[in-house]
């Protein structure tokens, strides 16, 4: 999957760390930047300029409330990363469900009390 | 049977990727599975091609290598040496796709008994990101750190 160099997709704005907690805390809910200081315990200019980059790749979404910005998370943004792993995992789900096959066969032939010949294993 | 079939990955940190997967066999079937020539063959192409050729020199020192022939036609190989042997408990050993071959990483398996089951657990240890990214990339048909398996939940709810 071809990447950007930059700050300019949700794959590169989720891996600064800070950024996952800022996207697990509006996950839950509707935050502000007051209530993401707090929660992360970082000054108040870095948490702001981390919202901009998760607003400018659409990860984050934001309204006003009266005098206040609350940010949520939009997580169709995530769907892309949740595809990229997605299809790994789906080659690993085949080879499981294939090891089971093999594994009901491995218990029909070697019952528990029977030791394996051909391996070391108990 | 076991009630969640799928494997699950997870992303731990920017360079790891973690499998996971629960078996209603005990450790000793699941890691004669992991570890025997024509049983590896019986399941490591998923249902994505066939395996061709599977070699196993289990101890530390010895090497491994399987190849499949992708539906698609072309061959894939990865191989590595065993560098830790603890029969059915745990297998550390280097990997390499031939096709990236300077991208080698370190496979952790392990296989803990849960009454009679077993969980198996795959970490894989890349040396940089990109290379870590190649490998999730390498699901043949075609987040990040400590909080990835969390994003993917939400993720996965609003899919």
């Amino acid at each position: 999957m071809a990447r950007a160099a930059t700050t300019t997709d949700a794959f590169n704005a989720v891996s600064e760390p800070r950024r996952r907690q800022i996207i697990d805390a509006v996950a839950a809910g509707e935050r502000s930047v007051g209530d993401l200081v707090i929660l992360l315990g970082l000054p108040q200019p870095l948490v702001s300029k981390h919202l901009r980059v998760l607003r400018e790749v659409g990860l984050v979404a934001a309204r006003d409330q009266g005098r206040q910005r609350l940010y949520r998370l939009n997580g169709v943004a995530l769907k892309p990363i949740y595809d990229w792993v997605k299809d790994f995992e789906g080659l690993w789900s085949e080879r499981f469900a294939r090891m089971d096959s093999v594994l009901a066969e491995l218990a029909q032939v070697t019952p528990e009390s029977t030791q394996d010949g051909d391996h070391d294993d108990r | 049977m076991t009630g969640n079939s799928r494997a699950v990955v997870t992303l731990p940190s920017d360079t790891q990727i973690l499998i996971t997967r629960e078996f209603d066999a005990p450790p000793h079937l699941v890691y004669r599975a992991w570890t025997t020539p024509e049983l590896i063959k019986r399941w490591w192409a998923g249902d994505r091609g066939e395996v061709t050729s599977a070699e196993v020199d289990l101890r530390p020192g010895g090497r491994w290598r399987y190849v499949m022939t992708a539906s698609g036609g072309f061959e894939v190989a990865f191989h590595g040496e065993y560098q830790e042997i603890v029969p059915a408990e745990r297998i550390v050993c280097t990997e390499v796709f031939e096709g990236m071959p300077d991208a080698a990483a370190v496979s952790t398996v392990t296989f803990t008994d849960r009454d009679g089951r077993t969980t198996l657990s795959v970490l894989v240890q890349h040396q940089t990101r990109e290379n870590r990214d190649a490998h999730v990339n390498s699901g043949m048909e075609g987040g990040m750190q400590e909080s990835m398996s969390h994003l993917e939940e939400v993720a996965r709810s609003l899919a």
